[in-house]
C-alpha cells in the first residue's frame, strides 16, 4: 500500500510536468490547428538557461526564473513569427515539416552552443522532504505541485475572465469570425505561443530539478509524452490537457512499478490508442461532425 | 477513333521497352560509379541506403501520397522487415544465402504487411490529425515490444547478421518498389485510393468500401518498408530498436513531402538528395544538422509545391520547344 | 411494384426529430421531385436513402431489397447513387478519372493484372476510358476529359457530379439542388439533359430542387416536405394548387 501511494505521488510529480507542457500543446492547436513538434525544445531550452543563469553567473534564483520564462516566451514568438507565420495558409503538411524543422534547429543549435555532452545542474530547490511514515515526498514534488496548481488557477483565470483570454477562444472557435469581430488574430496566436512557452519554461525548470542533468535532447522525451497526453485529454481543451497530463504521468509511473520498465511506452502509446479508437476526440475534447 | 486505337497499340509496345532499356542503363552506371569508386569511399557506400530510403519514401507515399493519410509510423514497419529478417538468416547459418535472403525478403515483407492490417484497422477508423498520431502511437508501441522482448535481443538488438544486401539486389527491389507504385496508380485500385483521398463520402457513394481500400493502401506500404527492412539489416549487420523511433519515421515523412504527394518521381529525387546531402554536409561537423534543419524550414517558407510547379512548367516548355524545332 | 418503396422513415438528431414518419413509392422510369423550404429534410431524406444517416424507424426498400443498414458503397452497388448539394468532386483527379472511378464495379480486373499489366489490363481500362467518354459526351464533358476535376466551371462541375453518378450504372439517379447556381439558360438545357439522361439510360430519378416551377416542369410526381414530414404529394398541378403548400411557401 505505502510502496503504492509513493508510486502515486511520483506518477503526480511527473504528471504535473506533463501536464504544464501539454497545455502548451493544446492551447496552440486549439487556435493555429497544428501540431507543434519544436514545443518540446523549448523545455529544453527553458533547462539550459536556467542551468546556465544559476550555475555560471551567479544571480538570484528569482530573477534567473523570470529570465529563463522570459528567454522561453521570446523563443516560442520568434518561431511563430518567423517560422509559422509565413505558413498560415499552406496545407498542415508543410506546417508540420516546418516544425519538426525548427525542432531539429533548437537542438542543434545548443548541441553547437554546449555540445552534445551531458551537463549536470545542481537543483534550485531546497526545501527538506516531508515525510509521512515510510511516504516520502521530495521538495521539488511539492514545489511541483504547488506551481502546476498556482499556473493552472492562473491560466484558467485568464482564459475565462479577461478581454485577452476571450479573444483566445474566439479565435479557436472560428478564426475568420473572430477578425470580423475586430479581434487581431495575429496577435493573439503570438500571445498563445507565448503562454505556452512561458508554461513550458515553468515546466523545464521543475524538470530538470527533478533529473540534475541538461543535454541537447533533453526536450524530446518529455515533449512527445506531454503531447500524447494532450490527445488523451481531447487536444485543443486545456482542462483535458491538465486531465491527461496527470493521467499519464500515474499510468506510466505504475507501469513502471508493476511491468518491465522497458514496457512503459508500450503502455502508455496502448492507452492513448485505445482511447483514441474508443473517443476519438479524447477525453473531454469536442466533437466535430462533418456535414454532408 | 480506329486511328486512335492504333497509335495507341504501338506506344504500349514501345514504352515497356523504353523503361526496361533504361532501367538496364541505369544499372550499368550505378555499377560502374560503384566498381570504380567514382565518388570516393564516402560517397559509394551511400548507393545501398539510398537505395533503401527511396523504397521507404515510395512506399510511405503510398499510404501518405496516394491515401491522403499522414503516417508517423512508418520505421515500426521498417523494424518488423529488418528483426524478422535478421531471425531467420542468423538462425539458418547452415542456409546457403540465396535461399536463405529470399526467405527472409519473403518473411521480413510478409510480416510487416501482417503487422500493416493489424495497425491498420484499428487506425484507419481515424481521420487526419488523429489517425497521425495513433500510426506514431503504434510506431513506438512496436519498438517498445522489440525493446522488451528476448529474441529480439533486447535494447541491444541483433548484431552479427551476415552482409548479404548488395547494390543490385538493393536495385532490384527499388525498381520493383518504384514499378509497381507506378502500376497501382494507373489502376482501378489507385484510382479508388486517390478518390477516397479528394473525397471520401464522394468515394464511398460511388460505390468503393473505404476500410478494404484504405487497408490495401496501408498493407502494400508496409509490405515495402518491410522489405527495405531485410535490406537495411544485412547491410548494416546491426540493428537495435533505436534505430526504428519516430525519428526515423519522420525523416520518412520528409522524403515524401519535400518530394512532393503523391508524387513518385518527386520521392526518388528527394530520398537521394536527403541521403546524400548530410554526407556532403559532414565536413561542417556540428553545422551540419543546423544547416539541415534550416533547409527544411526555409523549404517550406518558400512553398515546395511552388519550386517544383516552376520546374514542371519550365520542363514542359523546353519540352514543347524541342517539338517545335 | 414500386422501384422504391420508403415507409415511415425518420431520424432524430439529439432531441430533434429531422425527418419524421415520410413515405414514399417511385415507380421505375418515373421522374420525381422532392421539394420545400429550407431546412425541411429534403438532404436528410437523401442522406437517409444512401446509407450515410442510420434512420431510427421505418423501412426503404429498393427493387425488393431491404437498404437498412447498409453501408453507403454497398448500396451504391444496390443501385442507387447520388450528387451532393455542395459538390463533392475528386478534385485532383482529371474529369475522365473521375469518371472511371465510378466505374470501378463495373468493369473489372484483379490487382494481379494491373501489377504486371497483362494483355487484360489495357483491354478493360480501354473499355473503361470509351464508357467513360460516352457518358461524358452526354453531358457535354468530353471535350474536357483530361482536365483537372478542380479547373472546370461551377457549371460543368455540377454536370460531372451527374455523370459520375451515372457511371455507376444506378437503377435510382438521387440528385441533389442539380441546378444550384445556374443562371436560367443553363437550368433549363440541365432539365432537357436530365429528362434525356432519364430516357437513355432508362432510370428512374429522385430530384431535389427548391423552385418549385422549375420541379414542375420536368417532374411527373412531387413530394413537398415541410419540418421533416410531408406536406402534399401527388402530381405537379395537384400540389401547386394544393392550400397548405401555398401557404408553407408563401405565407398566409
Amino acid at each position: 500500500m505505502e510502496s503504492f501511494i509513493q508510486t502515486l505521488i511520483n506518477g503526480l510529480q511527473t504528471g504535473s510536468i506533463f501536464a504544464l507542457i501539454a497545455i502548451g500543446y493544446t492551447m496552440v492547436y486549439g487556435i493555429a490547428k497544428m501540431i507543434n513538434f519544436a514545443h518540446g525544445d523549448i523545455i529544453m531550452v527553458g533547462a539550459y538557461t536556467i542551468c546556465v543563469l544559476t550555475m555560471d553567473t551567479k544571480i538570484p534564483v528569482v530573477l534567473a526564473i523570470i529570465i529563463t520564462i522570459l528567454v522561453c516566451t521570446v523563443v516560442g514568438i520568434l518561431t511563430e513569427r518567423l517560422a509559422y507565420k509565413p505558413l498560415r495558409k499552406a496545407p498542415s503538411l508543410a506546417v508540420l515539416i516546418t516544425a519538426i524543422g525548427v525542432s531539429l534547429f533548437l537542438q542543434s543549435l545548443a548541441l553547437i552552443i554546449f555540445g552534445e555532452k551531458q551537463r549536470p545542474f545542481e537543483s534550485i530547490i531546497k526545501i527538506p522532504p516531508i515525510e509521512f511514515g515510510n511516504i516520502v515526498i521530495q521538495g521539488v514534488a511539492l514545489v511541483t505541485f504547488i506551481v502546476t496548481i498556482i499556473c493552472m488557477v492562473v491560466l484558467n483565470i485568464f482564459i475565462k475572465k479577461t478581454k485577452l483570454g476571450r479573444a483566445m477562444r474566439a479565435v479557436s472557435e472560428d478564426k475568420q469570425a473572430a477578425q470580423l469581430m475586430g479581434i487581431n488574430v495575429n496577435k493573439t496566436i503570438s500571445l498563445t505561443f507565448a503562454i505556452g512557452s512561458a508554461l513550458a519554461a515553468v515546466a523545464g525548470i521543475l524538470y530538470i530539478c527533478q533529473y540534475l542533468a541538461v543535454k541537447p535532447t533533453l526536450g524530446a522525451l518529455p515533449g512527445i509524452k506531454a503531447f500524447v497526453a494532450a490527445v488523451l485529454g481531447g487536444i485543443g481543451s486545456i482542462p483535458g490537457a491538465m486531465v491527461g497530463g496527470i493521467l499519464l504521468g500515474v499510468i506510466e509511473a505504475l507501469s513502471k512499478f508493476y511491468l518491465p520498465s522497458e514496457l512503459t511506452d508500450a503502455i502508455v502509446f496502448g492507452v492513448l490508442v485505445l482511447v483514441l479508437l474508443l473517443k476519438p476526440s479524447g477525453l473531454l475534447g469536442k466533437k466535430r461532425i462533418e456535414k454532408v | 477513333m480506329e486511328k486512335n486505337n492504333k497509335k495507341l497499340s504501338n506506344k504500349t509496345w514501345l514504352k515497356p521497352l523504353c523503361y526496361a532499356l533504361a532501367i538496364i542503363l541505369c544499372y550499368i552506371i550505378i555499377s560502374i560509379l560503384i566498381e570504380n569508386r567514382t565518388f570516393g569511399r564516402k560517397y559509394t557506400s551511400l548507393f545501398i541506403p539510398i537505395g533503401i530510403n527511396i523504397m521507404l519514401a515510395v512506399s510511405l507515399n503510398i499510404t501518405t501520397g496516394f491515401l491522403g493519410e499522414l503516417s508517423l509510423g512508418h520505421a515500426a514497419f521498417l523494424a518488423v522487415g529488418a528483426y524478422s529478417g535478421a531471425l531467420v538468416t542468423t538462425n539458418l547459418v547452415s542456409v546457403p544465402e540465396i535461399p536463405a535472403m529470399i526467405l527472409a525478403l519473403l518473411t521480413g515483407g510478409v510480416l510487416a504487411a501482417v503487422a500493416g492490417i493489424l495497425i491498420g484497422i484499428p487506425v484507419l477508423r481515424l481521420r487526419g490529425d488523429y489517425l497521425a498520431i495513433a500510426t506514431l502511437a503504434f510506431g513506438e508501441i512496436v519498438r517498445s515490444i522489440i525493446n522488451t522482448l528476448k529474441i529480439t535481443g533486447g535494447p541491444k538488438g541483433i548484431s552479427s547478421i551476415p552482409a548479404y544486401s548488395n547494390y543490385t539486389l538493393v536495385y532490384v527491389f527499388v525498381i520493383i518498389t518504384i514499378l509497381f507504385a507506378m502500376n497501382l496508380k494507373k489502376s482501378r485500385f489507385g484510382r479508388a485510393i486517390f478518390a477516397i483521398r479528394d473525397n471520401d463520402i464522394a468515394a464511398e457513394a460511388m460505390g468503393i468500401p473505404l476500410t478494404k481500400y484504405k487497408i490495401l493502401a496501408f498493407t502494400i506500404s508496409a509490405f515495402f518498408a518491410g522489405i527495405a527492412g531485410v535490406l537495411y539489416a544485412h547491410d548494416r549487420s546491426i540493428i537495435k530498436p533505436d534505430q526504428f523511433d519516430y525519428n526515423k519515421s519522420i525523416d520518412i515523412l520528409v522524403y515524401v513531402v519535400l518530394g512532393g504527394m503523391g508524387s513518385i518521381k518527386g520521392s526518388v529525387i528527394a530520398a537521394i538528395i536527403l541521403t546524400v546531402l548530410p554526407q556532403a554536409l559532414s565536413e561542417f561537423g556540428e553545422w551540419r544538422m543546423l544547416s539541415y534543419a534550416l533547409a527544411l524550414i526555409i523549404i517550406m517558407i518558400f512553398n515546395a509545391g511552388d519550386i517544383r510547379e516552376k520546374l514542371g512548367k519550365f520542363s514542359t516548355a523546353l519540352r514543347e520547344k524541342k517539338g517545335e524545332n | 411494384m414500386a422501384l422504391l418503396e420508403v415507409k415511415n422513415l425518420g431520424i432524430s438528431f439529439g432531441g430533434l426529430r429531422a425527418v419524421d414518419s415520410v413515405n414514399l413509392e417511385i415507380e421505375k422510369g418515373q421522374l420525381y421531385g422532392l421539394i420545400g423550404p429550407n431546412g425541411a429534410g429534403k438532404t436528410t431524406i437523401f442522406n437517409l436513402l444512401t446509407g450515410v444517416y442510420r434512420p431510427t424507424d421505418g423501412s426503404i426498400i429498393l427493387d425488393g431489397v431491404k437498404l437498412i443498414g447498409m453501408k453507403p458503397a454497398e448500396i451504391n452497388r444496390a443501385g442507387i447513387a447520388r450528387t451532393f448539394q455542395n459538390i463533392r468532386l475528386f478534385k485532383k483527379m482529371s474529369v475522365l478519372d473521375n469518371v472511371k472511378v465510378a466505374l470501378q464495379n463495373q468493369v473489372t480486373y484483379s490487382l494481379f493484372t494491373s501489377t504486371f499489366k497483362l494483355p487484360g489490363y489495357f483491354k478493360k481500362e480501354a473499355e473503361m476510358d470509351q464508357r467513360a467518354l460516352e457518358i461524358l459526351k452526354v453531358f457535354g464533358l468530353d471535350e474536357v476529359s483530361n482536365e483537372l476535376a478542380s479547373n472546370l466551371p461551377y457549371g460543368k462541375q455540377r454536370k460531372l457530379e451527374i455523370a459520375r453518378a451515372l457511371a455507376t450504372n444506378p437503377k435510382l439517379l438521387l440528385l441533389d439542388e442539380p441546378a444550384a447556381g445556374m443562371n436560367p439558360n443553363e437550368t433549363a438545357e440541365l432539365m432537357d439533359t436530365i429528362q434525356l439522361v432519364r430516357d437513355k439510360y432508362d432510370i428512374t430519378i429522385l430530384l431535389i430542387e427548391h423552385d418549385m416551377k422549375l420541379v414542375a416542369g420536368i417532374c411527373e410526381q412531387i413530394l413537398v416536405l415541410n419540418f421533416g414530414t410531408e406536406l402534399a404529394h401527388g402530381t405537379p398541378s395537384e400540389v401547386l394548387n394544393n392550400p397548405e403548400v401555398i401557404t408553407a411557401y408563401l405565407g398566409n
